[in-house]
């Protein structure tokens, strides 16, 4: 398999690679000889040393570069992790955000120096609401989590604007865990929603369930089943009837690009992972970008300031007296703007629909594959991603859990496992758009030679994984007391 | 699996059982082994009344958080302040040192009628697993 390796003797800590007196850099002191320390700073503030590691350059690189060489990365293997789209991220992304005319302007540089990143941001809001249809962006936000926040709190203020206080919001079971979160985090009461045996929601408890108490239906689309909710138009026109707004949760967007438009749908608000749908690199790799996208009736809620082009120019319009207020300073993670800008530029609108059609298409070929050898509780056409339930390996004694841990013998970051929580033993797998055939079907026969091993030698699932850094970690005392600082011993 | 015959049991997977006038509480070698290595438990303040099926508090594992619902209607009179130290219990000794709570039933009479005995609650589980 690409991206297998051998056991790899333990890296120890920099700090243990430490030895005194060996600098990395060597400043010139000579200038700074005539201040004295204890003559600019206040009486009690000057160390004669600090707890840094003492490492040559060469220590270091080496260090770092050894402990790269253990990750597991999108550009290492296949990362089918479901619901993260852990797709490539392509590196003109990198070459555009590292433009000096984008990368080095200061966010309170005069509005006409900056001309060209402002009209970028600008088009960026534009183009994402045509692909997802909504009048009004924002990027704002920093993550998808914070997308919801906002999204709700437009919700909320757009309800007092007129004259109505409502508590509830109803979040579907195969919904993200974020949903009921940012609900719960805005002051609200979350009511949830089953799921029908079609993997649909369930109209009639949502008719049950609706009331002059709901704010907002919180709707993943597609679902974390990496299903198409088929009743969606009928949805959402029972929640406006009964005087709610839809939130869309757009983190599975990639499976719509070109094809559907939520806004279209009766969806009110989402926000979109530029950090999943649109290429820009994912949590260590960088911070995140949730733009939100509303309908017109919910723009003057939004944060600000806005882009705004008037005929002299791009300017900063601030918030209005409506706004639910600033939720990250200045414009959000601009360098993600960037790239996920490139990204959607490079692809144009044909590109789009590509992307989407090949990461259903993707999901659905493993479908098919990975059928015979395991359970598949809502066995039907998916969307972006495919939940396999891991009940068949249970009857022979061995859990999700062993079978993902096995998957890293086999060079594979394993699917995400246990969620959605409606589905017993769940993988998730999402192998998105950027995976050839080839790397599937790698991907589909080291799941079904483990589905193999669990009837034929559970023992080496239990076990697994063997071939890592390290075996099966202390996941127990991981949660209960984590230990990531590191003391200088005295 | 085979559990005790002196409790009853839930759908929910919590286990009740008489000792003295009160019901201890807990949850079962299945629904144990399901969350997988639990982290914490969160249990309620004594005192507080829960009625069938009132959230009494959650159970977090390595896996997922779990809401934990009462089986029996009454006052919670204890908490097994064990767990905040060893939420372990609960995977090593479901029926035993693991248990949650200790109620004083509305009814003792009626408490644990509604609730399955062992015998149903084994084919309960056996289906479940089928």
């Amino acid at each position: 398999m690409p991206g297998r390796r051998s056991i790899v003797a333990s890296e120890p800590l920099i700090f243990e690679l430490a030895s005194s007196g060996r600098p990395g850099v060597r400043p010139p002191l000579a200038q700074f000889d005539d201040v004295d320390p204890a003559s600019v700073l206040p009486e009690g503030q000057v160390r004669e040393s600090l707890d840094l590691p003492e490492v040559s350059e060469i220590d270091v690189m080496r260090h770092f570069v050894r402990l790269s060489q253990r990750n597991h990365s999108i550009d290492t293997a296949i990362y089918p992790l479901g619901s993260c789209t852990m797709k490539y991220n392509p590196k003109i992304n990198e070459v555009a955000a590292r433009l000096p005319g984008l990368l080095e302007p200061h966010p309170y540089q005069p509005e006409t120096s900056v001309q060209g990143l402002l009209a970028l941001i600008h088009d960026l809001e534009a183009v994402l609401g045509e692909i997802a249809g909504f009048a009004t962006v924002t990027t704002q936000p920093a993550a998808g989590s914070q997308g919801e926040m906002v999204g709700l709190l437009c919700i909320q203020a757009w309800l007092r604007s007129r004259g109505e206080r409502r508590a509830t919001v109803l979040v579907p079971d195969s919904a993200h865990g974020t949903n009921p979160a940012t609900a719960t985090m805005t002051g609200m009461r979350v009511e949830p929603l089953g799921t029908a045996p079609d993997g649909n929601i369930d109209l009639d408890e949502l008719d049950a369930k609706l009331n002059d108490d709901v704010a907002a239906l919180m709707l993943t689309l597609p679902t974390t089943l990496g299903l198409f909710e088929q009743r969606i138009l009928e949805v959402t026109r029972r929640v406006h009837a009964a005087g709610g707004q839809v939130y869309g949760d757009g983190a599975n967007m990639n499976a719509m690009l070109g094809r559907v438009r939520p806004g279209d749908l009766g969806i009110d608000v989402m926000h979109l992972n530029l950090h999943k749908t649109f290429t820009t690199p994912h949590g260590g790799g960088g911070p995140g970008a949730g733009a939100l996208g509303v309908q017109a009736h919910l723009a003057p809620f939004l944060p600000g300031p806005q882009i705004v082009r008037r005929d002299s120019g791009y300017a900063l319009e601030p918030a209005g007296p409506d706004s639910v207020g600033r939720v990250h300073a200045h414009l959000g993670n601009v360098g993600n703007l960037i790239r996920g800008y490139t990204y959607i530029r490079s692809l144009g609108r044909e590109g789009m629909r590509e992307v989407a059609n090949d990461a259903v298409l993707n999901a659905n070929y493993l479908r098919a594959r990975l059928a015979p050898h395991f359970d598949i509780p809502y066995n039907r056409i998916c969307m972006h991603e495919v939940v396999l339930a891991g009940t068949r390996q249970r009857r022979l004694g061995v859990r999700t859990t062993d079978i993902a841990k096995r998957l890293i013998d086999y060079g594979v970051h394993p699917p995400t496992v246990y969620f959605p929580l409606i589905v017993d033993e769940a993988l998730m797998i999402e192998p998105t758009e950027t995976e050839s055939i080839e790397s599937l079907d790698q991907f589909a026969e080291a799941l079904i030679s483990v589905a193999d091993e669990a009837k034929t030698a559970p023992d080496l699932l239990h076990a697994a994984p063997s071939a890592a850094p390290v075996r099966r970690l202390d996941e127990v005392t991981a949660n209960r007391s984590p230990d990531v600082n590191w003391t200088a011993a005295d | 699996m085979n559990v005790p015959t002196d409790a009853r049991y839930s759908r929910e997977h919590e286990w009740a059982r008489f000792d003295g006038d009160d019901v201890v509480v807990g949850i079962t070698p299945y629904a144990a082994d399901e969350l997988g290595d639990v982290v914490y438990v969160e249990l309620p303040a004594e005192g507080l009344h829960v009625d069938v099926m009132d959230e009494f508090g959650t159970v977090e594992s390595v896996k997922a958080v779990s809401p934990l619902y009462a089986p029996v209607a009454g006052e919670v009179i204890a908490v097994n302040s064990a767990l905040d130290g060893a939420p372990e219990l609960v995977n090593s000794s479901p029926f035993h040192e693991g248990w949650m709570i200790r109620v004083r039933p509305d009814d003792a009479a009626t408490a644990i009628e509604d609730l399955l005995d062992a015998e149903a609650y084994d084919a309960f589980v056996d289906e479940l697993l089928a």
